[in-house]
């Protein structure tokens, strides 16, 4: 199919679906709406069971199940990406040269590691009360690892990130939100049910298993996006192939140049 | 106009949906994807919407206060993450598919090599 026959196409079939989508939403309750009966009940379950962050309510306890799911899908992506990307046979891996960083870049590196540490720690920390939790404040913590790669340099990175300890902490936290779960079923009946303590409203330990729940979220998702993105840099930096002087250069997708041996 | 913000959504969608349809670069599709999936958070976000309501967090809100949907917030949020690692896995992908042909032009990728 040439270009022009395959942008027609696409613009007909675009067309056919935004009609049908047009005429879908104004089958829809009005935006901005008073209606929202499954929000009703969220709110007041949430508030029943003490937890004033209703959305960290939903996520790890109403519909934890469901988070379950998701991390699974996050371990098995992380655990897809450490396949994929692994040293392949007839590639090596080259000790990457220290590069010069400007005094101010690495001071301000240096100063901003701990604050940004600290920052992930309290949103995975607050989960149940404020807006966060932990697979933003995993997020946080994780990124703000890398502020070591940026300030000063690659082998920096490698210290302040044992990428095995970081591989079982992953397994660890994925682990925990199961085990959480079991903890529900023979303490309480039900898998995940929440069964701790529900504590006072506002205050650090209310919601029972909600900031354990969440604790275990924000080390899995911390140290799922290390080890992904460990292997992405290790790409970057690490490794070369065959037929390349240096690690792999994104050249666009112009013409198909100097294609290395397929195996 | 209250169709607006669900039609804002299908645009989203059908902007990434032109990008990966005419896309020269698998990066850059796997970029288009990305838009194209965003469009749901738009979509659910305007769903969940109360006009009036504040986010549904009463740490520092009396209970009671109209608050916007949070079920669709944290589905939102479960699409977030699907959404990450999915990229992350595809990019993974587009690295292997560029070492193994030394292209990353989809239409330069034809036959089916073992």
């Amino acid at each position: 199919m040439t270009r022009n026959t395959r942008t027609t196409v696409f613009l007909v079939a675009a067309a056919v679906l935004a009609a049908a989508f047009t005429w879908a939403c104004t089958g829809l309750p009005r935006f901005g709406t008073d209606t929202h009966p499954y929000g009703d009940r969220a709110v007041r379950a949430a508030l029943a069971h003490r937890t004033a962050n209703v959305v960290s309510a939903i996520n790890f306890d109403q519909r934890a199940l469901d988070t379950l799911g998701e991390e699974s899908i996050l371990f098995a992506a992380v655990l897809g990406a450490v396949v994929l990307l692994r040293r392949a046979r007839d590639e090596d891996r080259a000790d990457p040269e220290p590069r010069r960083v400007l005094p101010s870049t690495r001071l301000l590196g240096a100063a901003l590691l701990p604050v940004t540490v600290l920052v992930g720690v309290y949103v995975v920390a607050h989960g149940q009360l404020s807006p966060g939790g932990g697979f933003q404040g995993g997020v946080v913590l994780a990124t703000g690892l890398h502020l070591a790669y940026v300030a000063a340099d690659y082998r920096v990175l490698r210290r302040v990130r044992p990428l095995a300890v970081f591989g079982a902490l992953d397994a660890t936290g994925a682990g925990a939100f199961t085990a959480l779960g079991l903890a529900g079923l023979i303490a309480g009946g039900s898998y995940l049910e929440n069964v701790l303590p529900l504590g006072t409203f506002n205050q650090l330990t209310s919601g029972g298993t909600v900031p354990l729940v969440n604790a275990a979220v924000g080390v899995e998702v911390a140290s799922g996006v290390i080890v992904l993105l460990a292997q992405f840099l290790d790409q970057a930096v690490e490794i070369t192939s065959p037929g390349h002087a240096g690690p792999v250069q994104n050249t666009g997708g112009g013409a198909p140049g100097n294609p290395p041996e397929a195996s | 106009m209250t169709l607006l913000p669900f039609l804002a959504a299908g645009w989203i969608f059908l902007v990434g949906l032109y990008g990966m349809v005419t896309s020269r670069n698998l990066v850059h599709a796997v970029g288009c994807l990305a838009v194209a999936q965003s469009s749901t958070y738009v979509l659910l976000l305007a769903v969940g919407y109360r006009r009036g309501g504040t986010a549904p967090v009463f740490a520092d809100i009396p209970v009671g206060s109209t608050v916007v949907d949070p079920v669709v917030q944290a589905l939102v949020l479960t699409d977030v993450v699907v959404g990450a690692t999915v990229t992350a896995l595809l990019l993974s992908l587009v690295i292997q598919i560029r070492k193994r042909t030394g292209t990353l032009d989809p239409e330069a990728l034809t036959g089916l090599k073992g």
